[in-house]
């Protein structure tokens, strides 16, 4: 029987499964009367990603590696000031991010947390856009409304999440309850952390998906803290994954550090989903080696513990011994892929610094859609460039009111 | 002339509840992508059976039967409106939308601003005291939604106005907070228009004509009003004119301004408690608008600041009653 990890174990799990890391299942104990199959009759034995490409399995570094670049070109222009808001950083857990949208299909839908940048590049956004919307830019996908990675595009797949943690998981019921009314042969992946599983809304959410038996796949990232947060004092249960039994439905865990083994862990609960199997619980084992946010200098954290997990467990450390080892990849075809993804964050770095801030006046547009504009207070009307230089205080996050101070 | 059947007899009066459940059944008819969720909302037909009948003439795929779950099924119905759909959502007692406070204001309000995703979507429940429901099924939570900009929020008084209103919060393309009154659910009947009868959002309703005072007020008060504009035409030869506003978000300001400079003397009307309450708005609207056309302070008549208690003395003491209104509407006529 394999050893149980309880939550408060923050070891890195190091390459000792290399690209073999398997998912574990436990057990959903069969309620009365439940028209559930009986969990671990499949064969979770043929690993899914067996059936990846080469040319797929080079793909999954290539969005791994973009992440990772992106997000450390943001943290230049955070530092120029040119992101005005904050930044969020996914380091080292790019594997859970790409490895869990890899196994979704175009028609399918998800919804991001503020580290899947790498999932929401899998489903066609694009560095611009993310560039643009740090930058707060007028041509960015919310035009100035949102930050960070908070945006989305039904067409292409994933919704934007929001702040108050939790609630895309009843939002995502309620996608993928669309899916089943209209019979349409599409999932939902909704992905929380581990502070989010506190909250109410993660419970009801959660809970009406798998009564209603949603095709909804819900992940949760284990990466040790919410904020500063460790996870021995957001739970008193031995894993998240054991959260599954008490919903009925099938939790799944694995090595959210390994591309492949999250690849093959999601593609199982997405083809139960798929197959009208209802809700899957993934818990993905990984770490957040940046703060919450970049100004966050991870005081609470043990000394140590970031380098362990930096030297011992990089998940694209991990995947180039793989890609090395296992696929025959060379040290050219690795370098043309890293060339790729500096040349397309150069140019889109390039082509987001021309954007021009929002006009003050788009901020009054599309609350309703009728009427579809709300008029200026008659203290605001011809002095909106005004406040902009007079009213806004210095010392407020990073704006500075000399870059606007000639308009 | 004989042979003609009376147009009253045939045209035969419904309550107000009956027109809310004619509103859905008409929609959920007319359009498959209106479908209800709620607690006890199928089998048992709701608790106080506004969807009776809905499930066996709809399925339980369109009338769902829902966990207790406020923040869970509202969410659900944000996500349902994303992809099309126009659920419809039964709150059992409106005092339990707080429990979808967040959501509700979070993510449903913001998301066409910040995020160009519709929520077409109505959440509906019965609202209001008078019926001797205690702390928790007499509230009239609509001042925290209407500050919420994003949100729509309706409190019909009629029964024609439930059925069309209902009509019209289906089909707006924005999330609809829709209060039904539960005094009035069973007490009173109107008359349906024949056809398609759609009451647009945010409109006014004279509920009677008046040139002395004005009492502006929506929702149950809206027949408390009417009570004291007759006695106190009678008693005192007032002409009173009420306003029933009908929508709360947004405000019918040109229908306010127009009473308020027709009469030039005002009350603002409301069950609900005093302090930032509806009527404070409105007051600050009429304040920032007509204050040349005032001949007296715009005075209200709300409830007390106090959670609503279960015993008929105490409760009758905390809400608004006829001769409350009386009594400020004689300070006002002789200011």
């Amino acid at each position: 029987m394999a050893k149980r990890k309880g939550t408060g174990n923050r070891e890195p799990r190091t390459g000792a499964t290399g690209g073999n890391g398997r998912a574990s299942a436990t057990t959903a104990r069969e309620p009365h009367g439940s028209r559930f199959p009986v969990p671990g009759s499949q064969s979770a034995s043929a690993r899914a990603s067996a059936t990846l490409t080469r040319a797929q399995k080079l793909d999954l570094y290539y969005w791994m590696r973009l992440t990772r670049s992106l997000e450390e070109r943001l943290v230049a222009l955070y530092r120029q000031t040119k992101v005005v808001g904050g930044l969020f950083r996914s380091l080292g857990q790019e594997a859970d991010a790409v490895g869990s949208a890899y196994a979704l299909e175009r028609r399918d839908i998800l919804s991001p947390l503020i580290r899947n940048l790498g999932s929401m590049l899998v489903k066609g956004a694009t560095p611009l856009e993310i560039l643009r919307q740090y930058m707060a830019k007028g041509d960015s996908p919310t035009r100035g409304r949102e930050l960070n990675i908070h945006f989305g595009d039904t067409n292409r797949g994933f919704i934007g999440q929001i702040s108050p943690l939790g609630d895309m998981v009843p939002v995502m019921a309620g996608v993928t309850m669309t899916f089943k009314m209209r019979r349409q042969d599409r999932i939902g992946l909704v992905y929380v952390g581990d502070g989010a599983t506190s909250t109410g809304a993660f419970h009801e959410g959660f809970n009406f998906a798998a009564v209603q038996r949603l095709p909804l796949v819900v992940i949760v990232e284990n990466n040790g803290y919410a904020y500063s947060t460790p996870i021995e004092k957001q739970t008193a249960a031995r894993q998240f994954v054991d959260k599954a039994i008490g919903y009925g439905v099938e939790g799944l865990q694995a090595d959210g550090n390994d591309v492949l083994a999250v690849y093959d862990v999601t593609k199982q609960a997405v083809d139960r989903a798929r197959g009208g199997g209802g809700v899957t619980l993934i818990e993905l084992m990984t770490y957040r080696r940046k703060g919450h946010a970049e100004h966050d200098n991870q005081s609470y954290v043990p000394p140590g513990e970031i380098e362990r997990w930096a030297a011992e467990n990089d998940p694209i450390d991990r995947y180039l011994v793989v890609m090395r080892e296992e696929l025959g990849a060379t040290d050219d075809e690795i370098a043309a892929i890293d060339a790729r993804v500096a040349h397309e964050v150069d140019a889109a770095t390039d082509e987001a610094e021309k954007s021009a801030p929002p006009e003050p006046l788009d901020a009054l547009i599309g609350v309703y859609a009728d009427p579809p504009r709300e008029r200026p207070l008659w203290f605001r009307e011809g002095t909106e460039r005004a406040v902009d230089v007079n009213e806004r205080a210095e010392g407020w996050g990073t704006w500075q009111a000399s870059r606007t101070g000639s308009a | 002339m004989a042979g003609v059947p009376d147009r009253k007899r045939l045209m035969a009066e419904i309550t107000y509840l009956e027109a809310l459940r004619e509103a859905l059944v008409e929609e959920m008819e007319r359009d498959e992508n209106v479908f209800c969720m709620g607690e006890d909302i199928g089998a048992y037909g709701g608790a106080f059976k506004v969807t009776e009948g809905l499930v066996s003439r709809f399925g339980e795929a369109r009338v769902i039967d829902t966990p207790i779950s406020e923040t869970g099924i509202v969410g659900a119905a944000a996500g349902a409106g994303h992809m099309g759909m126009r659920p419809v959502v039964e709150m059992q007692f409106i005092d339990f939308i707080a429990n979808a406070y967040d959501i509700l204001t979070n993510y449903v309000a913001t998301a066409r601003y910040r995020a160009f995703l519709p929520c077409p979507m109505v959440v509906r429940g019965p609202s209001g005291g008078y019926v001797r429901g205690g702390p928790f099924h007499s509230q009239n939570p609509e001042a925290g939604f209407i500050h919420t900009p994003g949100l729509k929020v309706v409190y019909p008084a009629t029964a024609e106005d439930a059925k069309g209103l209902m009509k019209s919060a289906i089909r707006d393309d924005d999330c609809v907070l829709f209060f039904e009154h539960k005094y009035l659910y069973r007490r009173i009947k109107g008359e349906m228009p024949q056809g398609d009868h759609v009451v647009p959002i945010g409109k006014a309703r004279i509920a009677r004509e008046g040139r002395d005072v004005s009492i502006i007020t929506y929702a149950a008060p809206v027949w408390k009003a009417l009570e004291a504009a007759e006695q106190l035409d009678a008693e005192d030869g007032l002409s009173v004119e009420v306003l029933d506003l009908r929508t709360l978000a947004p405000l019918d300001d040109e229908a306010i301004f127009a009473t308020v400079r027709k009469t030039n003397r005002v009350l603002v009307l409301h069950e609900d408690t005093r302090t930032g309450g509806i009527a404070g708005e409105i007051t600050a609207r009429i304040n920032e608008s007509c204050f040349e056309w005032l001949d007296a302070p715009v005075l209200r008549v709300t409830a007390h600041d106090i959670p609503l208690p279960y015993a008929p003395a105490l409760e009758d003491f905390v809400l608004p009653q006829t001769s409350d209104i009386v009594r400020a509407v004689r300070r006002l006529a002789a200011y």
